[in-house]
Formats: structure tokens, C-alpha cells, sequence
């Protein structure tokens, strides 16, 4: 069977943004407009393309390949390729549109930014490798759109370059990345050593078919574990690290540095989805030891994470921790579903999150750049529609019963509740939901309920301000009235082009969890190429309902402990201390300093490689350094000996020879001072002389 | 001292005489004076060594030495002319001035 047009043209899909980021990566800076249009008409094109192939795989879901010859490798072809299945349409519909969604948000968040151009070149360049990661059917493949869709990251964290910490953050979380990333190579390396092709599927030549599962299966590598168990784990690292999993989390919430746009589109829907995208992909692989782990990392970091968030005070960065731990949840579905229980999460989560995300974004663009939650409050009242699309995403980031969080969690924590291996994973997820509904709740009452505390931290920090300046000329000029007019306007509402996204965003936080719900698994079965049944049994299958109940007793459990820390009396003052620090400083102050991760990774990882790195110049600059430079001191002088014979040995010889010959030559030119009368002289003393030996030799 | 000694010694102050005068005389023709004198001390040599040598009844002493008093004849007039011809060159006949052949 040939493939149809579709999958034939789907090269497009990445492509299309990945031309208009280099196009625009030519423009000047003044060209704003065009390279706006740009990147939102490749990426509505995209979309487009995205569509139909949805389309496509919903009248035909069979897996269609397209596999073409890159380049010869001694003897061997290397062959790259793409495929379209329900999975990578799914993944191709939700990056598109929520990526173009961004784009048109990013219109007004960035209008003021100097370096718009770049920033649209930057976004489209990771849509496109993101797009590229989804279609890709080889291992290759994708790992070089992964790793473009890292640079991208980089590119786009540290946007903000000048900021130290964006920089800082940037580098952070390329470093750490990295980590993984070595991971995937030698699994990727190691694959092709056993299976001899990075193809996933290849008429039943790939790497995911039955022939090499088997022989991957069968071979047994260290401590007895299977060969693929082994590749499986190798790839989850790199999975890991991007999806930020214990313990490579620590760069994701410093990515909060980028520009909100970005950690909407990279850091919280997409980018960070796409490790949970590659287990899924090469979900064949994973044999149920391998899983076995994925389950645990991903359940522990969902727990780990939930903790951190609930003692934050950065809007974004409570988001961050809270992305971590979602991404923990479809890590955890992944381990003990299936492929369509973690991508269920991923898709209403990268729905939800972006929304979250955009919605804080808003936030902070109407409060002036103020990120700190502390210095927030009421925002209620001047940003209705922030408040109400974030609530949506606050809801379905919660679980809330039948928003769309509800019904892919609930599938997860499910599944882990009938995990036949532990039911650990499933308490930890529990407790994950409970924290996570706590979390925002808090997160909430500080932003959006309450006074508007930003007005009196203003007038403060004016008045400190005014203060602080003595008695000058200046004073007329920076008065406290005029410092107060400009620093505290009240929060106002974002721009058509921001609210707009949020709207349509939030429409899907609510809704799009119908979409997998027990009557109709309409989206598991999509997955799976099944045929889509319909029937009220799926919430009578034991065990379904009463996880529901469950898990909604959970949900309003940390929803009524946030209100009773944060909503009954409302948060007045900045300088209040929180609540949950009063009940327990000790816990409440490791928690803010995210359990002490980075300080870890400081003294063990970071020292030790300072040390490594210490020992490595100390050994360069003496020992190596020490001989190279022995080396060339010993042919320099040499070289001062060769030279100093040459001038004063061999020229000095040379010269004075030169001058014995010269002064001979003058000796003896006195004697040829042209009077006959002196030559004749010489000759009569050679003449006397020649008479004595010849008389002395006659009487000897 | 027997006769040919005596010719010798003759001989020998004359050569002493005519190379002390070519030596410390300064007008070229009393050079050239010297010169034959030394030039004579030789031909005495040569009579004498042939008188008094192992066969004094060949004339061939006597003959060596009319040649060589006629070479020596011509010899000075060549001298003499070069003598004149420097003269008229540099307007002194003091060889002590004449040193245009040093190196």
C-alpha cells in the first residue's frame, strides 16, 4: 500500500516553520510585522497539514511510513524517515495548535520587545524541531530534532541574555539536558549495534518490530537484565531529562527565566512533553522492567515536585514545579498504563499548563513585570478574564471533577491502582493530587483574592525611595508623587491578542477531558486503531467508580486545606508571613529552598567536578604544560647556543680570519712601497741570508 | 791565499761595493753604476774560476765573458733609456721619488 498524499507531503508540517525561522532569521530588527506573519502563517499551514492528517488516521488509523536513504556509511545506508499513526497525529494537532495559539499570545506579550525578530525565528525554529521529533521514524531522526529543540530551549531561556540569571538558567538547562542526552546516545548507539537499523518501523526490519524485539529481548547484558531493558532505561534518561524527572528536574523551574511565551510553549506544554512522547514511542521497547522504573521516577517526581511548589512564592516558578510533577503523572501513566494513559495526560495537560502559563503571563504583564505572588492580590477585580480562564486551568490542574485534569488523572491513578507490581506508586500519586490541589489554591488566594497588596508595597517602596534620596535638586524631579504614578497604575487587562488564546485555551482545559472519559475511551481506542465503543459499563467496571469518588474526595481535601490555610482570613500584608510557614518553619523553609536539590548537586556534582576540572588545569598547566614548556625552553636555548657559536665561534673565526688576511694584505703592501731600491735590499738580505745556509748546510 | 782566492775576495768587495752603491745611492743612473759594478764582480768570478779552473787552455771563460760584458753594454743602454724615458715622465731621475709601482 502505497501511502496516501498526506503522509507523503507530512514532511511539510516540520518544515514549514523550520523555513520560516531561517527566513526570518534574515530580516532585520525593524521588520516585526513580517517576521510575526511569518511564523504565525507557517504555523497555520502546519496546522492545516496537522489537520488533515488527523483526518486522515481517523478514517484510516494504520500506521503509514515513509522511509527514504540519507546518505552511505561504508556499506551500510543510512535511512532516515517519517510516519504518521494516531499517536504522532495526536502529538501533531496539539503542538500545532497549541503552539499557534502561543504565537498569536506572543503578539501582544513581546510587542515591546527590542529583539521581536529573533524571538519569532527562535519559536518557530522549535516548532518546527518539535514537530520534527513527533513525525520522526527513526531514532536519528529524532534525536537531531531533539537536540535542535534543545538549542532552542537554550536559545529561548536566555532571550533576556543580559539578565545574569537567564543566562545562568539557560546554561543550566542545556548542562543538564546533556545529562540525558548522553543516555539516549549510547542507548541509541547500543540499538544499532544489536538491531543494526534506528528505523521504528520498516515493513518488519525497524527497531519496534517483532523480529528485533525478540533478539533484543532475548540477549542478556549486566546483572541479568535483558538487552532492552537496558536500551529502554538508557533512552528514559534522556527522557528524563528533558521531561525534567527526578533528579534532572533542577533546570526546569530556573527556565522560568525565558520570556512567558516561552515557558507556555516549551517549558510547559510542549518541549517537556516531548521525553513522555519518546517513551511512548519507542513504548515497544520498554520491557516491564524498564517500566517498572519509569513508574517509580515518574511517581516520586510527581510527589517531589508537588512538595517544592506548595512553599514558592514565584508565580511562574509554582508552575514549573507543578509542570514537573504532571510530567511525573504521565511518566507514572506511561509505567503503568500504556502508552494512551500517559498521552492522555500529556494532551489535556499541555492544554491546561499553556493556559496556566499564558494566564500568569497575563498576570504579570498587567502588574508590571511583578512575578512574586506575595506582592499580587485582587487581581480579581481588574483582570476578570485572567481570572476567570485561570481558574479553568487552575480547576483542571486540580482534578476538579469533570474538567479535563480529572479525567486523565483519574485514568492514571487507575491504572496505578491496578498496577500488579506495588501499590506505592499509587499512594504517592494520591498524595501528589492532594498537594497539587493545595498548591493552587494557595496559589489562587495569593494572585487573585484578597487586597491588592501590590498598591501598598508600591506606595512603601516609594516612600523608602523618597527617603533614601537626600534633600537635592533632584527632589522636585523624582518627588514620591511622581514615583507613585508610574511604578503602581493599577493592574490592568491584557490585550485582545493575549485574552484571546486564553479563551480558547480554556474552553479546552474544560472540556477536552470528554474525550477519554470510561463511557467513551474515545481517545485510547483512538491510539490503540481500535474501533470506538460507547457505553455507560465503563464506569460500572469495578473499581472505577469508587476511584473516582476517591480522587475527587482528594481534590476537594486539598482544595478545602487551601482554603482553610489561605481563604479564610484574607492575606493582607506583604510582609505576612505564610501561614503554612507558621505551623512548621522547618519544613515550610526546606520546601522554599527546594528540599535543598541544587545546593546538593552544588556540593557533590558541581564540587566534585570543580575539583576534577581543578586537578585537570593544575595537571595541564604543570605536568603536561610543565613538559611542553621544559621542551621548549631546552630547544630555545639551543637554539641560544647554536646561535651564540654561530656568531662569536664561527663569525668570529670567520671575521677574524678575514681581518689576519686583510691585515696581512696590509702588512705586505707596505712592503710594496714601489721604491726599487727597497726590493733590491730585500733581495740582498735574502741573498746574505741564502749564503749563510748555504754555508751552514755545506759544514754540517 | 792562492790566486784564485785572491781574485774572489776582489771580486767579492766589488759586488759589496756595487750593491751598496745601488742600494744607497739616489740618482738612478749612479744605481745603474752599481749595478754594472755588481754585474763585473760576476765577470771577474767567471775569468777567474776559468784561469784558474781545470782547463784554462779553452777559451771558454774569456768567450762567456765578452757576451756578457756585451749583454751588460746593451743592458745599459736599455737602462739608460728607461732612466731617461722616467725622467721625462716624472722630472727626477731620484729613484727614492719614483714609487708610482707600490701596491
Amino acid at each position: 500500500m502505497s501511502p496516501s498524499w498526506i503522509v507523503r507531503h507530512l514532511w511539510l508540517i516540520p518544515v514549514l516553520p523550520m523555513l520560516a525561522a531561517g527566513i526570518s532569521g534574515l530580516l532585520k530588527r525593524a521588520q516585526r510585522r513580517l517576521s510575526a506573519a511569518l511564523a504565525i502563517g507557517a504555523m497555520s499551514l502546519s496546522l492545516l497539514l496537522a489537520l488533515a492528517a488527523f483526518v486522515g488516521m481517523l478514517i484510516d488509523p494504520a500506521r503509514q511510513v515513509v522511509n527514504f536513504r540519507w546518505m552511505q556509511f561504508g556499506d551500510q545506508w543510512v535511512t532516515l524517515g517519517w510516519l504518521l499513526d494516531p499517536l504522532a497525529a495526536v502529538m501533531l494537532v496539539m503542538v500545532t495548535f497549541v503552539g499557534l495559539l502561543i504565537f498569536i499570545y506572543s503578539l501582544g506579550y513581546m510587542a515591546h520587545d527590542d529583539n521581536f525578530t529573533r524571538f519569532f525565528c527562535f519559536l518557530s525554529l522549535f516548532a518546527g524541531a518539535m514537530l520534527g521529533v513527533v513525525i520522526a521514524n527513526s531514532l536519528l531522526l529524532l534525536f537531531m530534532c531533539w537536540e535542535v529543540v534543545g538549542l532552542t530551549s537554550y536559545l529561548l531561556i536566555g532571550f533576556w541574555f543580559h539578565r545574569p540569571a537567564a543566562a545562568a538558567a539557560a546554561k543550566k538547562a542545556f548542562i543538564t539536558t546533556r545529562v540525558g542526552d548522553l543516555g539516549l546516545l549510547i542507548g541509541m548507539v547500543w540499538l544499532y549495534g544489536q538491531s543494526g537499523t534506528l528505523l521504528f518501523y520498516d515493513r518488519g526490519a525497524g527497531c519496534l518490530e517483532q523480529s528485533a524485539l525478540t533478539v533484543l529481548a532475548a540477549h542478556l547484558t549486566v546483572a541479568g537484565m535483558a538487552v532492552s531493558t537496558a536500551i529502554g532505561l538508557l533512552i528514559f534518561c534522556g527522557a528524563a531529562g528533558k521531561s525534567g524527572q527526578v533528579p534532572l528536574h533542577v533546570w526546569l523551574p530556573d527556565a522560568m527565566e525565558g520570556p512567558t511565551p516561552v515557558s507556555a510553549l516549551i517549558h510547559a506544554a510542549t518541549m517537556v512533553a516531548a521525553g513522555v512522547y519518546l517513551v511512548a514511542r519507542v513504548y515497544p521497547l520498554m520491557s516491564a522492567h524498564a517500566l517498572e522504573v519509569v513508574a517509580w521516577v515518574g511517581a516520586i517526581t510527581a510527589v517531589f515536585a508537588a512538595c517544592i511548589a506548595v512553599a514558592q512564592n514565584d508565580i511562574k516558578r509554582i508552575l514549573a514545579y507543578s509542570t514537573v510533577s504532571q510530567l511525573g503523572y504521565m511518566m507514572l501513566g506511561l509505567g503503568v498504563g500504556g502508552v494512551a494513559v500517559g498521552m492522555f495526560h500529556l494532551i489535556t495537560h499541555a492544554f491546561f499548563k499553556a493556559l496556566l502559563f499564558l494566564g500568569a503571563g497575563s498576570v504579570i504583564h498587567g502588574c508590571t513585570e511583578e512575578q512574586d505572588i506575595r506582592n499580587m492580590g485582587g487581581l480579581r477585580r481588574f483582570m476578570p478574564v485572567t481570572f476567570a480562564t485561570y481558574a479553568c486551568g487552575m480547576l483542571a490542574l486540580c482534578g476538579f471533577p469533570l474538567f479535563a485534569g480529572f479525567w486523565s488523572k483519574d485514568a492514571i491513578l487507575h491504572a496505578a491502582h491496578g498496577w500488579g507490581v506495588s501499590r506505592g506508586p499509587f499512594y504517592l500519586g494520591a498524595i501528589g493530587a492532594l498537594l497539587t490541589a493545595f498548591y493552587m489554591t494557595r496559589q489562587m488566594y495569593y494572585v487573585f483574592f484578597g487586597p491588592q497588596r501590590v498598591r501598598a508595597a508600591s506606595v512603601s517602596a516609594g516612600a523608602a525611595a523618597a527617603h533614601a534620596i537626600p534633600a537635592s535638586e533632584l527632589e522636585p524631579v523624582v518627588s514620591p508623587r511622581s514615583g507613585e504614578v508610574c511604578a503602581i497604575e493599577d493592574p490592568h487587562e491584557s490585550p485582545a491578542a493575549m485574552t484571546r488564546p486564553l479563551l480558547i485555551l480554556a474552553v479546552f482545559a474544560v472540556f477536552l477531558g470528554f474525550v477519554g472519559t470510561p463511557a467513551w475511551p474515545w481517545f485510547q481506542n483512538f491510539l490503540a486503531g481500535e474501533a470506538v465503543r460507547f457505553g455507560w459499563g465503563g464506569f460500572l467496571e469495578p473499581g472505577v467508580l469508587s476511584l473516582m469518588l476517591v480522587s475527587s474526595l482528594i481534590v476537594f481535601a486539598g482544595l478545602g486545606l487551601g482554603w482553610w490555610f489561605y481563604g479564610r482570613k484574607p492575606i493582607v500584608r506583604v510582609t505576612d508571613p505564610d501561614l503554612l510557614e507558621r505551623v512548621s518553619p522547618g519544613i515550610f523553609h526546606a520546601l522554599a529552598n527546594r528540599l535543598y536539590v541544587d545546593e546538593i548537586y552544588d556540593a557533590t556534582i558541581i564540587r566534585l567536578t570543580r575539583l576534577g576540572s581543578a586537578l585537570a588545569a593544575w595537571l595541564d598547566r604543570w605536568i603536561f604544560g610543565g613538559a611542553v614548556n621544559l621542551i621548549s625552553w631546552l630547544v630555545t636555548g639551543l637554539g641560544w647556543l647554536d646561535a651564540g657559536v654561530d656568531r662569536y665561534v664561527v663569525n668570529g673565526g670567520f671575521d677574524e680570519g678575514c681581518r689576519d688576511v686583510a691585515r696581512g694584505g696590509r702588512f705586505f703592501s707596505h712592503l710594496e712601497n714601489g721604491r726599487v731600491q727597497t726590493y733590491l735590499r730585500v733581495i740582498g738580505g735574502a741573498l746574505v741570508v741564502l749564503a749563510l745556509l748555504l754555508l751552514w748546510g755545506h759544514r754540517r | 791565499m792562492n790566486p784564485l782566492a785572491g781574485c774572489l775576495l776582489v771580486s767579492a768587495l766589488l759586488f759589496s761595493v756595487g750593491l751598496a752603491g745601488a742600494l744607497t745611492r739616489r740618482s738612478a743612473i749612479l744605481v745603474l753604476a752599481g749595478i754594472e759594478l755588481m754585474l763585473n764582480a760576476a765577470n771577474l768570478n767567471f775569468i777567474a774560476f776559468w784561469r784558474f779552473g781545470p782547463h784554462p787552455e779553452a777559451l771558454t771563460g774569456l768567450i762567456f765573458v765578452i757576451f756578457s760584458i756585451a749583454v751588460a753594454a746593451a743592458e745599459a743602454a736599455v737602462g739608460l733609456a728607461m732612466i731617461l724615458a722616467i725622467y721625462r715622465h716624472a722630472r727626477t731621475s731620484d729613484v727614492s721619488e719614483i714609487t708610482e709601482m707600490k701596491g
